[in-house]
């Protein structure tokens, strides 16, 4: 991979980050560095903190301090639409798909953002299944896989070259999960930026450039590709896998 | 005849109902979509009804601005007294239980509705409506009853109600279940937060809703104008009736509120006809009714 000034900068470095939900503290100062055209992975056990993360990267908790710098920008107080509008996008765990929209209008409800997204007959190419049923009157009469594709398609179509995309495997179907890796090598190579949660180590690690690991609202641990047959043994009694 | 009574009579009583049906339409659109996007049950939209009714009136008696006029300047009016609201006050309650915006908006009824009663006393003022909109439109029945002489006269002013509040709820629903616009709104009412990860300022939205919401009472308040006299207490009397009508079609849906308002006001006509100690209580009977068959209303979605 050539080096360029971007790389050694990188795009989203979060320093000492706490988030609290209420009085419950649940981060505990998150340190993590993505640089660009990276897949990162965020692995975990239920509970670890990874979700928090990615929504505290986008702004969604409401309670959060420490460092979260885009670009060298300090997004700490910023608003959640504004940290949309510099160029990253969420596809949240629960999907978040509206049943009052049609599959269409899911599709098209984030509004582009800058130039580079994905077109609209791009997107049938990578998802098929949603060209087909993109009538459909309501977005949650999808099945479970077909609305996860539809939570990421919809995030490319912005111009957002950053996603963070929380367990985008979870609780789908083997031909499902194999479609989705393909998807998210795809979007490597055309130069996205992806910061990945998941639980399935054996899915993740095999897209991922670097691997960190959390536990209890901190990151205890960082792979890199490199190293995963030696620290495979660490991240077995990590994940409990 | 039916029930021995002309169909001039019965005509005209079905009229009424749908003018009266209209107002039902337009509030209740107001208050759902207030709702629907705030969480909030907009107690002063009766008050706001009043606000626009009265706006109208000292447009013409105090500076000589024409209704027509008034159907876009109070609305407008309305709309930037609602970002007030929603700014100053509304805007603090929104995670909490709906009961602290029904209160919070009952008490900007008190405040209004005394500072009107105050300022111009709780009996009536006149309005004169434009004369395009007076008198009475002849339509004859000859063709109906076989009688040549047969005639039934409609009030111009109530048929102009009722077609322009048809037209008003039309857009208002194209606007929020066809346009890209409407699907942001739809889409903010499920998961607010999700919207705003994608960019879009929710927060704005919310207030322009409510001005929305506002802007519509006032409205409705113009119409009101050039039908009755403009008194402090007109909304409080109307917005009761407009409540038992939410209630009946659901919060959940716009054309279920535009269908529920239009249609309760036809059925209080044909009770009027056939039962007249009854017509003003059929729609809290039919409310109790409903209340006990499908709580969350003919259009509501079941929680
Ligand atoms: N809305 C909330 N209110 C209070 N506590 C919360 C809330 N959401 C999450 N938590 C708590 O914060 C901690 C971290 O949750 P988080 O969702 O970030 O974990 P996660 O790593 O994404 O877990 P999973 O793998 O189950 O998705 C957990 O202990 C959880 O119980
Ligand atoms: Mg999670």
């Amino acid at each position: 991979m050539p080096e360029t000034a971007d790389q050694l900068q990188p795009l989203i470095e979060v320093e000492g980050l706490h988030a609290y939900y209420g009085e419950a503290h649940v981060l505990h100062g998150v340190g993590l560095k993505i640089c660009k055209g990276e897949v990162v992975t965020l692995l975990g056990r239920n509970g670890a903190g990874k979700t928090t993360t990615l929504k505290s990267i986008m702004g969604m908790i409401g309670q959060r301090r420490g460092a979260i710098r885009f670009r060298g920008v300090e997004t700490i107080a910023m608003k959640c639409n504004r940290i949309a509008r510099l160029g990253i996008a969420f596809c949240p765990e629960e999907r978040g798909i509206f049943s009052s929209l049609t599959v269409e209008e899911n599709l098209y409800l984030p509004p582009v953002i800058a130039e580079g997204g994905l077109t609209i007959d791009e997107l049938y190419d990578l998802f098929p299944n949603l060209s087909e049923r993109r009538h459909t009157r309501q977005g949650t009469r999808l099945s479970g896989g077909e609305q996860q594709m539809l939570a990421i398609a919809r995030i490319l179509r912005s111009g957002a070259r950053v996603l963070l995309l929380d367990e985008p495997t979870e609780g789908l179907a083997p031909v499902i999960v194999e479609q989705i890796g393909k998807v998210i090598e795809q979007l490597k190579n055309r130069g996205f930026t992806v910061l990945l949660v998941e639980q399935n180590f054996h899915f993740a690690s095999r897209l991922a450039d670097r691997n960190y690991v959390m536990e209890d609202g901190r990151i205890v641990e960082m792979v890199d590709r490199s190293e995963l047959e030696e620290k495979e043994a660490l991240l077995q009694e990590y994940l409990g896998v | 005849m039916i029930f021995d009574l002309p169909l001039s009579y019965l005509g005209l009583q079905l009229l009424i109902g749908l003018q009266n049906g209209a107002f039902y339409a337009l509030l209740s659109l107001g208050l759902a979509v207030i709702f629907g996007m705030l969480n909030v049950i907009n107690f002063a939209h009766g008050a706001q009804y009043m606000m626009g009714a009265f706006l109208t009136w000292m447009l013409l008696d105090w500076v000589g601005v024409s209704y027509w006029w008034s159907l876009l300047l109070v609305p407008l009016a309305l709309g930037a007294f609602g970002i007030l609201i929603e700014r100053a006050l509304l805007r603090w309650l929104y995670d909490l239980d709906h009961l602290y915006g029904l209160l919070l908006t009952f008490g900007l009824v008190l405040i209004i509705e005394g500072v009107f009663v105050e300022s111009f006393g709780a009996s009536g003022l006149p309005y004169n409506k434009p004369d395009l909109l007076a008198g009475a439109q002849r339509i004859p029945l000859g063709a109906l009853t076989g009688n040549e002489k047969d005639v039934m006269m409609m009030p111009v002013y109530r048929l102009w109600i009722i077609g322009v509040s048809l037209a008003i709820c039309l857009a208002t629903w194209f606007g929020i279940e066809k346009t890209r616009l409407g699907s942001y709104l739809r889409a903010a009412t499920e998961n607010p937060m999700l919207v705003r990860a994608f960019g879009i300022n929710v927060p704005v939205m919310i207030m322009l809703t409510y001005a929305f919401g506002t802007a519509l009472a006032g409205f409705t308040g113009v119409l009101a104008a050039g039908l009755q006299a403009v008194t402090p207490h007109m909304g409080a009397n109307l917005i009761i009736v407009v409540f038992a009508v939410v209630v009946i079609g659901g919060m959940g849906s716009i054309m279920g509120s535009v269908l529920t308002g239009f249609a309760l006001g036809l059925v209080e006509a044909f009770v009027r006809i056939a039962y007249p100690e009854a017509s003003n209580i059929v729609i809290f009977v039919i409310m109790i009714v409903v209340l006990l068959v499908r709580p969350a209303g003919l259009f509501g979605r079941e929680a």
